[in-house]
């Protein structure tokens, strides 16, 4: 299998679903002929028909209404919404609809629906283009939220998530679209919903991050081990929620120090509900306050401002230090 | 360069039944005796439950819900028209039609008691009660989505309110399901009075079914109060649909009889007198006459009739309240449908928690 960037590996996910499950729809703005604005649906049309690669009106609140009635009638929707600044005109029906119809008939509908969208800064784009905004998914009861981090994780938890009984929010850290590539496996795999990742083992210090951010804070974590020679446990999150707390719990309580490297805003962020977790279930086992990078609390820069006040190499590399020298 | 006249639109209203029970032949649908009295009992059933749970409410039995009344032939003579495997979409103001899609009056009580249990069973093509005013129009839109592209003639049919149709869900799901031209039949009661705003603070539009136009889209107003025209009208609307023709926007003229919810006052906003001057166009009364006039029925059909509801009205509120308790730790059952680490170990708190408060 040749290496592949994060799109094509989308791309890849949507395809082999499709093939599989004759259920699974796609659709959103501009999915169809363009295939889409980063050409995460291209071929789609073409192999699947305009029946199950719908190109939509321009309206977030229609494509996931819509979507929501199509998973309860027994299809499986993967909606996009172009960029995650513009989801947010749907969250009344994910919010009032989409995570509680389970809920509210007591089984009886389910919404297997996936959400995709790319979020997060650093590609130079628009206002709205840059947010990182995963918490007002993850504070939904009923709302799964994913964020993978490359390829080979991109493909086998979208596919997950198309397989998934429930909603799942899907988001795409769009400044590792083509950033990197990577080996596939031949055959569709899936990883499961609802577990973080160790990527890396070590001893001394925990190291926390996702999505984009786990691009920039490996390069951190391989220079501070060479520095300082020092082991290093890498966590990737990979579903922000439900929150796989045991193992990063786990994983403190064997190394007793932790960083968290979280590109949103800092207050009431995933690192903040990770440092909570940590404080039930690793307290006594700390040897360090947890480190948290984060983004600051402020509305989102525009372009030529934004890298200032994302977590950088540097800014990572100082958060774990001062875990491991405090 | 002179300006050219593009289209020109205009819109119907059909009324078949006036509400003196005087009937237009030319338009009167074909239902038969048994029909157009299935039809009548229906809605004598909604009107009927509807005033009992209102009495619950006020005894406090049940917890606070918005009544039908008056509405019954907009929401009733519509579902008529439908088959059990259509897809239906409510809100919370066609309990007369909810209650024709094999709902018992016990699951209503249950629902208004602040139980879940109350939107299970009944016809599994039954969506719950949407209580989000206008979001449940872009269901039915993708519901439709999937019968069309599963090659199904069903059709969905959804109810909402005039205060819906100023939201911008509501328009977003006329515009897709014009251009997808799915089958589904958007019926708006029109009731007058969304809370306490008038309809014509809601929207300037002469009528809503007019705004069926700027989607290129079927669109009739009817007199809501009319059981045979809302009955023509859907049946029509439903052909077109299962024919492939797409949707249809039907705005039924009616009036809210009641108080919007039992939280609410009418009186602060609107009159006496204005509730007063609908009571003769009682969809009830002249459906009544109507089939006195046919000869369909008499004063000793329609005993028998008010004295069966009344029993089974009586029956089934003393088994909603005969009812064992529900078990209270039902919610993290229904997050979500994998197992998760974080809902089960809150599960094990709730319930440990639950044993605390009943041993203090």
């Amino acid at each position: 299998m040749p290496k592949l960037n994060m799109v094509q590996a989308v791309t890849l996910a949507l395809e082999e679903q499709m093939t599989a499950d004759e259920s699974v729809v796609v659709l959103g703005e501009d999915v169809g002929v363009d295939g889409g604005v980063f050409r995460a649906t291209e071929g789609l049309l073409e192999k699947f028909g305009e029946q199950r690669v719908i190109d939509t009106p321009l309206a977030e609140s229609g494509i996931v209404g819509a979507s929501i009635g199509m998973a309860m009638a027994g299809l499986k929707p993967v909606a996009e919404m172009q960029f995650s600044g513009f989801s947010y005109l749907s969250i009344p029906q994910l919010e009032g609809h989409a995570s509680r119809m389970r809920a509210r008939s007591m089984g009886q509908f389910t919404v297997p629906m996936v959400l995709r969208m790319p979020y997060g800064g650093g590609v130079r784009a628009l206002e709205h283009h840059s947010e990182s905004r995963e918490v007002l998914y993850a504070h939904n009861p009923g709302l799964k939220v994913v964020i993978p981090s490359g390829p080979r994780n991109t493909r086998a938890l979208l596919a997950a998530a198309i397989q998934d009984p429930d909603p799942v929010i899907f988001m795409e850290p769009k400044r590792s679209y083509r950033a990197f590539k990577e080996e596939v496996p031949a055959d569709p795999e899936t990883m499961e919903i609802g577990k973080c990742q160790v990527v890396q083992e070590g001893t001394d210090i925990t190291v926390v991050a996702w999505g984009a951010m786990m691009h920039t804070t490996k390069k951190a974590v391989k220079q501070i081990e060479k520095e300082r020679g020092i082991s290093i446990e890498l966590i990737d999150v990979l579903t922000i929620s439900p929150l796989d707390s045991d193992t990063i719990c786990e994983s403190v309580r064997k190394t007793g120090r932790c960083a968290i490297i979280q590109e949103a805003a800092r207050s009431f962020g995933p690192a903040s509900e990770i440092i909570a977790c940590i404080n039930d279930k690793s307290l006594l086992y700390l040897e360090a306050p947890v480190q948290r990078v984060t983004g600051y609390d402020v509305v989102t820069p525009y372009f030529n401002r934004e890298l200032d006040y994302m977590p950088t190499v540097g800014r990572i590399s100082r958060g774990i230090i001062e875990a491991i020298d405090f | 360069m002179p300006k050219t006249k593009l289209c020109d639109f205009s819109i119907s209203y059909m009324q078949v039944l006036d509400e003196n029970g005087v009937v237009d032949t030319d338009l009167e649908p074909s239902l038969s005796k048994e029909q157009l009295v299935e039809l009548y009992r229906h809605m004598q059933w909604g009107r009927i439950t509807d005033e009992r749970m209102l009495k619950l409410q006020r005894q406090g039995r049940i917890g606070t819900f918005g009544p039908s009344i008056g509405q019954e032939a907009a929401h009733c003579a519509s579902m008529f028209c439908m088959r059990d495997d259509d897809w239906f979409v409510g809100c919370f103001r066609e309990h007369g039609a909810r209650l024709m899609r094999g709902e018992s009056l016990v699951k209503q009580l249950n629902y208004f008691n602040g139980y879940t249990e109350g939107n299970i069973g009944g016809n599994p093509r039954n969506l719950p009660i949407s209580v989000i005013v206008g979001a449940q129009s872009l269901h039915a839109v993708g519901l439709a989505y999937a019968s069309k592209l599963k090659g199904e003639d069903s059709v969905a049919i959804v109810y909402q309110g005039d205060g819906a149709t100023s939201q911008g869900d509501f328009h977003e799901a006329l515009n897709f399901a014009s251009v997808w031209n799915v089958p589904v039949i958007f019926l708006v009661q029109n009731n007058q009075w969304a809370i306490s705003v008038p309809r014509e603070k809601q929207t300037k539009s002469k009528s809503i079914a007019q705004k069926a136009i700027a989607y290129e889209m079927h669109g009739i107003q009817v007199d809501g109060n009319d059981p045979l025209a809302v009955y023509a009208a859907t049946a029509e609307a439903a052909e077109r649909a299962r024919n492939g023709e797409g949707p249809t926007l039907i705005e039924a003229v009616t009036y809210r009889m009641m108080m919007h919810t039992t939280a609410d006052d009418q009186y602060k906003y609107r009159t006496k007198e204005e509730e007063d001057s609908w009571k003769p166009k009682d969809p009830l009364i002249r459906f009544k006459k109507y089939m006195e006039d046919k000869g369909f029925w008499d004063n000793k059909a329609e005993e028998k009739l008010q004295a069966e509801l009344k029993a089974d009205c009586d029956a089934q509120v003393k088994e909603f309240e005969s009812q064992p308790d529900f078990p209270r730790d039902v919610s993290f059952e229904h997050v979500f449908g994998t197992e998760h680490a974080v809902i089960s170990e809150q599960k094990v708190e709730f319930d440990q928690e639950l044993e605390e408060e009943n041993d203090a």
